[in-house]
């Protein structure tokens, strides 16, 4: 859906982006991380032209973007920005109704949507659609802001850093509402942090950029079980890459179906982290699975966690 | 201590109301000078005539208002123009110049500008016009400037990244949240011009300045008061207008 062909772009003279080739695939939750400065914003930023590449070529369904008007490449890219952007002289419905209006949807057809947004981002409509954005807390206001980048039906989602400013439990939240839009609607999610473990939560694929270039792009299990080079495996952390790594699997991925233990059972929707957790905590080698209906599914052992394909 | 309590009566709000009694004071003086006549005879008893006749203060007022209107609609637009002007990526060089030059006519002391203008533009309402118009430039540039700046910048990135054009930016976010400053930056120069219209009299425009500028050269304390106190009270009213219009503009009591 977008494609990077070694696009560099400097800022005075300093190069932000140096031979940047990338691919962003039809319906995948692209997560581009890497340390300040690594020029993971201005990637960003250079997919909807808010920064003009100096030069390379940027492809947007097959078609350069410079081939687009700057608008109307905008309309089918919705944004969503760390420090939210709320217009505050405006309320809710009328912020996110801000592409429908630019697109001239009919009155009512914005109207639905907003509300189908809100409904979607856990914030009850008659509550909060003639709220003004003062009166919501962070949470809810990057819930707008999302609801916002998301109300034009765009092709593809751009974020930059959405959840970096808000405390963790909202955060953990709001990456939860993300994920479930993606699995929902299929988009295209272009998505920019500096925090691994929200990268490898959202992630099908992971971009690791260093200093304007690609230092390793692959899904979260590749990278973290092959990091390419030392600045890949600083950054994902070296002492817990194991924990981080079980974080990936579900209990169903180690279920022994027919087994029958007793004990105080796990679900088998749960990772193979908790499931560590909870072998440390009750100081046990087996335990029983349950599925989501809370129906005994079979059993796993602490030494399956080892044998692990990865 | 029911609702009832609560209940203020329409004629007691109008009465404690400064705006109220501002109009109604100017009002009075401007239709009833004439009958106060009595009250200057008494008070200035040397005086032959203790009432300004030359001119009707109803005539002088709408004259006065006129030199201001006129004149602060086009500092307005030149203003507020020049200030949008100078905070565009276009525009951003002119800003040193701009706000030097604005500064400038503003350093310069009215009735300096008044008698330059006078020479090179003739005596007469043309010469005012120009001095108030420059004279009430500085403010209101000065808040265009500050209330476009004052934006959040994630605002407007936000609307530019969701696709608006830059026209639509400017009239949908950016001047609605700039507002109440460039309505503070109209209002110090309306102020201001109300102030310097009555020094227009000196270059020949009829203003509330004539009676003032009348009873200086002539020793009548009487028409300086009655000029004075009418052009006093009219800013006052103005003011107070001002003040109702912010609060109508402010879309989100914080």
């Amino acid at each position: 859906m977008i494609t990077f062909q070694h696009v560099s772009k400097a800022f005075d003279g300093v190069a932000a982006i140096d031979d940047l080739s990338l691919t962003i695939n039809q319906g995948e939750f692209t997560v581009v991380i890497g340390a300040s400065g690594s020029g993971k914003s201005s990637a960003l930023k250079m997919i909807n032209r808010l920064l003009e590449h100096d030069s390379g070529r940027i492809l947007f369904v097959g078609r350069e973007i410079r081939s687009f008007k700057p608008e109307e490449l905008r309309r089918r890219m919705g944004y969503a920005i760390q420090s939210i952007g709320l217009f505050p002289h405006w309320t809710v419905e009328q912020n996110i109704a801000t592409v429908p209006d630019l697109l001239h949807w009919p009155r009512s057809r914005t109207r639905d949507r907003v509300t189908e947004l809100l409904e979607t981002l856990k914030l009850p409509p008659d509550m909060y659609r003639n709220r003004y954005p003062h009166q919501l807390s962070g949470g809810q206001q990057q819930r707008v802001g999302v609801a916002r980048a998301l109300a034009g039906d765009p092709d593809m989602l751009l974020m930059d850093e959405p959840f970096g400013a808000l405390d963790p439990v909202t955060r953990t939240a709001l990456q939860h509402e993300i994920a479930r839009i993606h699995d929902a609607s299929g988009k295209t999610i272009v998505l920019v942090t500096h925090d691994i473990d929200e990268a490898l939560r959202l992630a099908d694929r992971i971009v690791v950029l260093d200093r304007g270039h690609v230092a390793q792009a692959g899904t979260p299990r590749e990278i973290l079980s092959n990091p390419a080079n030392d600045y890949v495996a600083d950054f994902i952390g070296r002492s817990d890459v194991g924990i981080k790594l079980l974080g990936l699997y579900t209990v169903a991925d180690c279920l022994r179906p027919d087994e029958v233990v007793a004990g105080s059972p796990i679900a088998s929707t749960a990772s193979l982290r908790e499931a560590l957790s909870a072998f440390v905590a009750q100081r046990v080698e087996r335990m029983p699975v349950v599925d989501e209906h809370d129906r005994p599914a079979g059993a796993i052992a602490l030494a399956d966690l080892l044998r692990l394909k990865s | 201590m029911t609702a009832r309590h609560h209940v203020r009566p329409a004629w007691l709000a109008a009465a404690r109301d400064p705006l109220a009694w501002s109009i109604a004071a100017l009002v009075v003086l401007v239709f009833g000078m004439n009958a106060l006549r009595p009250l200057f005879a008494a008070a200035f008893p040397e005086l032959q005539r203790p009432v300004f006749q030359q001119d009707s203060f109803v005539a002088l007022t709408l004259a006065h208002l006129a030199l201001v209107a006129l004149s602060s609609a086009a500092s307005i637009v030149a203003g507020v123009s020049a200030g949008i002007f100078i905070t565009r990526p276009s525009g951003r060089e002119f800003r040193p110049l701009v706000e030097s030059t604005v500064a400038m006519g503003q350093t310069i002391p009215p009735v300096a500008v008044l008698a330059v203008a006078a020479p090179l533009i003739g005596f007469g309402d043309a010469p005012a016009l120009v001095a108030l118009a420059l004279y009430g430039l500085l403010p209101i540039v000065q808040g265009t400037v500050a209330g476009l700046e004052s934006i959040p910048a994630s605002a407007r990135e936000a609307a530019t990244g969701l696709g608006m054009s830059r026209q639509r930016v400017l009239w949908r976010i950016e001047i609605p949240l700039a507002m109440p400053v460039i309505l503070a930056g109209v209002r110090t120069s309306t102020i201001i011009n109300v102030g310097t219209a009555a020094l227009a009299a000196t270059v020949g425009a009829r203003s509330l300045g004539t009676p003032i500028i009348v009873g200086l050269s002539g020793f009548n304390t009487a028409y300086i008061v009655q000029g004075a106190v009418i052009v006093g009270l009219l800013a006052i009213v103005i003011d107070l207008s001002f003040d109702r219009l912010t609060a109508a503009t402010l879309p989100v009591v914080e």
